[in-house]
């Protein structure tokens, strides 16, 4: 640094480069190393030459050039692309996030590259084996909600990785097109420690799983897929006792070669469980050979399996020390009582519809109280219903101030509080008044502008806000846009905000990540203006085949040091 | 009492089918529970939530998209253009089954599960043959061997009706009516008809609930959903079926 001999106190010493180097590179928290990267200019170099992980959580933000110029010591990189809704089929194909432009910068920026985890990207079958035969360092490939590749491009990760130790494919829109890709991992491949392919729909060959199961000494993670058999998931278990996370598959059929007490004894071997999904279509018969796996589980998935409130109880008087669950809500109300009796520690709960067309079955007001009752360290909950009232939203709030994240989504568009006929403002203004650490929250039924404004009141911690079919008027947008200090993402779609709403919030757009509204009353004119007034964010329609020329069906804003995108499709214009 | 006449059975026969073509536009996931009676909640369905909802939606355009997508997507209402205008009960109905994307917010991965998980459960009650045939026994009084039809392969009542009368027809060669008229077999308004001229035979099946009803009465779809077997009863044995 400049002279060390100054007696000015107000001056930091200088530490050796050696020193800060080391001391750098042992941090590992992005929040910590982005704020050291402020304190000075010889810290921003010291901190950026010394990070090993990045995380891109919208990779039209920045270029992959501008990330490799800045960090060139990347190893692990995390990277996202497509707004959350292309989830719900609102993004049309083609809209872009490809991982071809990143991997090609990276083959010559980080050539040791060992982490890649991609969420909503594109990625062809050539980028996946571009990615296997350029990395010889490559350890981790982590796909989720990803679309565009086959079992093809499994087959080159497999085959030309010789280090790999995670290969995790979940959610994601893969096509597989058969043969045996397991079959491509070579037989000295010793290293794996994740393999999940719960949603790949061919089977694979069992005596390919069970070799590569049997000499992965350090497998930790399996999950296989629903063609994977009962007598063949016993078998993995006693190879693989030391796992720590387990897909069953199905969890279906009549076990053939063994016997309910041979899987019961194979999971009782299993003492370092603690997660366990998959459950596809289970076979109650063998539940119970759960039991000894139960009692050490801290997340349990069961959001594939249609099951009673009975059943779901039955099994999770085994499971007191569950902090997270995810259900189907055919475990109705009384399922839900189950888990406030039995799941005190329980702190993220998901209730997904299994039906959202049959507005008799599911879940209700009811079961949300029982489990706030019940469990006051609840902290996360996604919870789609058909009905709710605001009375029991407020008591839940009483029951559990801890919310960071509550999504509650009520099926049907505008459904009022069933009891009452009122909008659900109260609901969510009791959350946000209560819960001071709100991060996440989705709003759901009939809603008027009050909402909003109790959201922007209130809500000061508040940094994604979803938010459909609700609102009287552009006011509602505005008291969030004005409102909300640290709000990062902001998903609307159907609601009538307009282009002032758009507007009010200027300064507000260059600190959010992101803003995607969808069918609300923005006209082409607005995201002009709005473009106009910021340089530093790329406005986006997405046009319409047939529609108004004039009117914005589809925006997408984003903060981007990168410009207007080099790849977008046609249908996809910057402003 | 006595069992409805032709005319009426054929006129429930028709309507159902016109009832058919208004309501399912979208007819896979037709629920049977639609036409269950049960109590509506307070708030629901009423011509008054309607006109809040136009007052919520406010300005130039309408608030829900009207797209044709995939199965599981939720019913949500029409676009409507002019807020002015109050949609009528009647359009809210047809209106309530146009589909709104991406509505409820469900990645589509798990709606194809759960979307292929019901089909598979839906047929577990009948004998099918792995590919979606929905094969259920047709008796006839009298006749001395049953019949076998897959359901999956008509689409219409009278394609049903049609099928049988050509299955059954030689139980009914040299059969007459209760006023000695020979029975004709190809009728101008229902080949049913032909069957079952002069009454002597009514049509009926078997639901999921082991309950005896008149074939007709139901929409096409709910009834091929809920049909277990079928049954070609003799009139006189068929008293106290059907509407008075």
């Amino acid at each position: 640094m400049t002279d060390s001999g100054s007696t000015d106190p107000t001056r930091i010493p200088s530490l050796p480069e050696v020193f800060l180097k080391r001391t750098f590179s042992l941090i590992n928290s992005t929040s910590d190393r982005n704020s050291l990267s402020l304190v000075c200019k010889d810290w921003y170099n010291y901190e950026r030459l010394t990070r090993r992980h990045v995380s891109i959580r919208n990779c039209y933000a920045v270029s992959p050039e501008i990330v490799a110029a800045r960090f060139p010591a990347i190893r692990s990189v995390s990277l996202k692309g497509k707004p959350r809704f292309s989830d719900f089929n609102l993004v049309p194909e083609e809209w872009g996030a490809d991982v071809q432009p990143w991997l090609s910068v990276f083959v010559t920026a980080y050539p040791l590259l060992e982490e890649l985890r991609l969420k909503r990207m594109s990625v062809c079958d050539d980028s996946l084996e571009f990615l296997a035969m350029n990395f010889d360092a490559f350890k981790a490939l982590s796909m989720l909600s990803c679309d565009g590749f086959s079992t093809i491009g499994l087959e080159a990760i497999a085959t030309h990785c010789k280090n790999l130790t995670e290969l995790d494919i979940q959610e994601n829109g893969v096509a597989d097109v058969g043969g045996d890709w397991l079959g491509f991992f070579p037989e000295n491949l010793t290293s794996l420690e994740v393999l999940n392919f719960a949603n790949l729909g061919n089977e694979v060959s069992f005596d390919v799983l069970e070799s590569l199961v049997s000499r992965s000494k350090s497998l930790r993670v399996l999950k296989v897929n629903q063609k994977v058999s009962l007598d063949q998931l016993r078998k993995l278990l006693v190879l693989a006792p030391q796992l720590t996370e387990l897909g069953t598959g199905t969890f279906s059929g009549d076990l053939v070669s063994s016997s309910v007490n041979e899987l019961e004894s194979a999971f009782s071997k299993c003492g370092n469980l603690q997660t366990l999904s998959g459950f596809w279509d289970p076979s109650l018969l063998y539940i119970p050979a759960l039991y000894p796996v139960c009692g050490g589980l801290t997340f349990l998935n069961l959001s594939y399996s249609v099951l009673g409130a009975d059943e779901l109880e039955q099994i999770l008087t085994h499971c007191k020390r569950l902090t997270r669950l995810w259900v189907l809500d055919t475990v109705g109300d009384k399922g839900l009582e189950a888990v406030g009796s039995h799941c005190p520690l329980l702190e993220e709960l998901r209730v997904y519809p299994d039906d959202p067309l049959d507005q008799q079955s599911g879940v209700s007001e009811s079961g949300l109280v029982a489990v706030s009752n019940g469990c006051p360290k609840l902290h996360y909950i996604l919870y789609f219903c058909q009905r709710m009232t605001n009375a029991a939203v407020v008591t839940v709030a009483q029951n559990c101030p801890d919310f960071t994240h509550f999504r509650l989504c009520i099926m049907k568009p505008h459904e009022p509080d069933y009891l009452t006929n009122e909008p659900m403002d109260e609901a969510f203004g009791a959350i946000v008044k209560t819960c001071v650490n709100l991060q996440r929250l989705s709003v759901s039924g009939l809603l008027t502008d009050l909402a909003f404004e109790y959201i922007g009141k209130y809500a000061k911690n508040l940094e994604t806000l979803s938010v459909a079919f609700a609102g009287n008027s552009d006011a509602g947008m505005e008291y969030v846009m004005r409102g909300c200090p640290k709000l990062k993402r902001l998903e609307i779609r159907d609601c009538p905000f307009g282009d002032s709403a758009l507007l009010s919030g200027l300064s507000q757009c260059e600190s959010m990540r992101s803003l995607w509204m969808s069918a609300c009353n923005l006209t082409m004119n607005g995201c002009k203006k709005l473009a106009q007034e910021k340089a530093m964010l790329n406005v986006e329609v997405i046009k319409d085949e047939d529609g108004d020329d004039s009117l914005a069906n589809k925006v997408y804003v984003y903060r981007t040091v990168a410009g207007p995108r080099k790849d977008a499709p046609p249908f996809v214009v910057t402003l | 009492m006595s069992s409805i006449s032709l005319k009426q059975h054929h006129n429930n026969m028709l309507s159902s089918q016109k009832m058919d073509q208004t309501k399912t536009t979208h007819n896979q996931d037709l629920n049977f529970k639609a036409t269950e009676l049960r109590l509506g909640l307070p708030g629901s369905e009423s011509p008054e939530r309607t006109t809040m909802k136009n007052m919520v939606a406010g300005a130039k355009r309408g608030f829900l998209e009207v797209d044709f997508v995939k199965n599981g997507e939720f019913f949500g209402e029409k676009k409507n253009h002019d807020s002015s205008k109050q949609p009528s009960d009647q359009d809210s109905v047809a209106a309530s089954k146009a589909q709104v994307v991406g509505w409820p917010p469900i990645r589509s991965f798990r709606k194809n599960s759960m979307a292929a998980k019901h089909t598979k459960n839906e047929d577990d009650p009948k004998e099918e043959t792995g590919s979606n045939c929905v094969y259920v026994k047709v008796s006839m009084d009298g006749a001395p061997y049953l019949r076998k039809v897959d359901l999956k392969m008509y689409s219409s009542y009278s394609d049903l009706s049609s099928a049988l009368e050509k299955m059954f027809s030689s139980f009914t060669l040299g059969q007459y009516g209760a006023n000695g008229v020979p029975a004709r077999k190809w009728s101008s308004e229902s080949p049913l008809m032909g069957l079952l001229n002069g009454s002597e035979y009514v049509l009926t099946y078997e639901d999921k609930d082991g309950d005896l009803m008149l074939v007709g009465d139901v929409p096409w779809d709910m009834f091929t959903g809920s049909c277990k077997r079928m049954r070609i009863m003799k009139s006189s044995d068929a008293i106290g079926l059907g509407k008075s």
